[in-house]
């Protein structure tokens, strides 16, 4: 690696499946000419552009911000959620960590409870039913208040911030060994039960919030801590310590 | 879809499995100690050992000793089956961070076998094996202690039990500090310390059986 751009010529090998239903493939390709200030999304770009002209099917992937906030951008590279750098999403990861010659293996997330769509694409609304069975504060707040009415102390103000800065990328469901959704269940819990307005509900938040994760056909955590070490955002373990103790709260009150 | 309660959960299972495991870890502390008296002697091993048995308060702690045992293998399996099926289609390549995965982590369920065939053996060997008879100050008891030497006798045997003892160093070396995490206790500067403690703790009980084991072969 070294700061002078260079270009690169990759061997590909990227899964191809047209849609649910079928078996899928992996499929390999050569890209030469790449740049290494250019993103990882930019070279599957400059695959697509090649693949276009030839007439054949682009490889489908999502994306959407290209800056690491909107958690779109899912793909296993070389066996690692979003890649082989700690902290980024694969929009954020430069083929200045690659070298000439590589062969780059590109794999969708494999979790039951994300089915492939098509190529790279996996359907992530799983998350978003995680969120709707409670992961919201429906009590009523009334009128916005003098900001120093609710005291938040200083370390539970940091961790709601913290944990919420999740972006629901998914990567923790594809690192884990098991798929389980508990990192980013756990964050969407604390990011609302560290604070004074989300502690009201947060008794039946964690009742129906894993509920609902249960049923997905997300798996357990056994504590690996490869969700941890996989999260862009660095969400830790403390977030699932903090749900564990919040649901068997919610159940000992009979929620 | 069958009720969603504390026992059907994901966490409520985990929890069970740690609480019950966490006793367990107990009774792997209490049994070794116990083994320790192999170094005293012969006479304080079997007086130790007819001290147990004569007490009718081990009835009582066999069957607690039992229920957890079962208690924490049925919900194990269950996770473990739950956590296989979530993952569906295996990916191609898994590298692993190197901040997560251990081998005691990743081998949780096989070091698990291994400890249950070991116990079912353990138990048809010692607790239901060749009664031996010796007298200490003037009482007649069972002499478990010629039994054990003459178990530890077969290098093979030796081999087998060192064998099964890192297996169950591995799992309570992962499995006392998940259990923590599980039961929702993680602070930032406590948590390493524990992890620290329970690796510590896995290595010495996997020491300290396996030594017992390597001693009373020496003694033959
Ligand atoms: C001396 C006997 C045993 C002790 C001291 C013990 C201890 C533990 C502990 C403390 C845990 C951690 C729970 C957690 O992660 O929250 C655990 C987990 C587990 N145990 Fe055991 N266990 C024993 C026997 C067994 C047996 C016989 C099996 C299987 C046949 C087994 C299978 C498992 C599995 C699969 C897990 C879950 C893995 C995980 O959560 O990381 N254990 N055990
Ligand atoms: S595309 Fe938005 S996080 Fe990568």
């Amino acid at each position: 690696m070294s700061n002078v751009e260079q270009m690169l010529t990759l061997n590909l090998k990227i899964w191809r499946q047209d849609d649910r239903n079928d078996k899928g493939r992996f499929v390999d390709y050569k890209l030469e000419e790449v740049s290494t200030d250019s993103s990882f999304l930019e070279m599957i770009d400059m695959l697509n552009d090649e693949l276009v002209k030839e007439g054949k099917d682009p490889v489908s992937f999502d994306h959407d911000c290209r800056e690491g906030i909107c958690g779109s951008c899912a793909m296993m590279v070389n066996g690692q959620a979003h890649g082989p750098n700690a902290l980024t999403t694969t929009c954020q990861l430069h083929m200045r960590s690659f070298s000439d010659g590589d062969t780059i293996v590109i794999e969708p997330w494999r979790s039951r409870a994300f089915p492939v769509l098509k190529d790279l694409r996996t359907d992530r609304s799983a998350f978003d039913k995680i969120i709707a069975a409670g992961g919201f504060i429906s009590v009523n707040t009334g009128n916005a208040q003098d900001a120093n009415n609710l005291p938040v102390n200083k370390e539970n103000a940091d961790r709601a911030m913290d944990a919420a800065s999740c972006i629901g990328c998914g990567a923790c469901v594809a690192a884990c060994p098991n798929a389980s959704a508990m990192l980013f269940t756990a964050a969407k819990m604390s990011q609302l039960a560290l604070l004074p307005q989300g502690e009201v509900e947060a008794a039946e938040r964690a009742s129906n919030m894993v509920r609902e994760m249960d049923e997905l056909g997300f798996g357990n955590c056994t504590n690996h801590a490869e969700c941890e070490a996989a999260c862009p955002k660095g969400i830790d373990l403390r977030n699932i310590a903090h749900m564990n103790r919040e649901f068997l709260k919610s159940k000992v009150s009979g929620k | 879809m069958p009720s969603h309660n504390y026992f059907t959960s994901s966490i409520g299972k985990k929890q069970i499995t740690a609480i019950t495991g966490l006793g367990l870890v107990g009774f792997t502390a209490a049994h070794l100690a116990g083994n320790l008296l192999i170094l005293v002697g012969a006479d304080a091993f079997n007086a130790y050992g007819h001290g147990l048995i004569s007490n009718p308060l081990i009835y009582v702690a066999e069957a607690i000793l039992l229920a957890m045992f079962v208690t924490h293998i049925v919900m194990a399996a269950l996770v473990t089956i739950q956590n296989t099926a979530a993952r569906g289609k295996r990916y191609y390549i898994k590298n692993r961070s190197g901040h997560g995965e251990t081998i005691a982590s990743m081998t949780m369920p096989y070091t698990g076998i291994i400890m249950l065939v070991f116990i079912i053996l353990h138990l048809i060997n010692f607790k239901y094996g060749a009664h031996y008879e010796t007298t200490v100050d003037g009482v007649v008891m069972r002499d478990l202690f010629k039994l054990v030497v003459e178990y530890f006798s077969n290098p093979l045997y030796v081999a087998w039990y060192v064998f099964a003892m890192i297996a169950l160093g591995l799992h309570v070396g992962h499995g006392l500090q998940s259990s923590l995490q599980t039961w929702g206790l993680n602070h930032p500067s406590y948590t390493p310390k524990v992890k620290m403690i329970s690796v510590a703790y896995g290595v010495l009980v996997a020491i300290g059986y396996s030594g017992l084991a390597v001693y009373c072969y020496f003694l033959n």
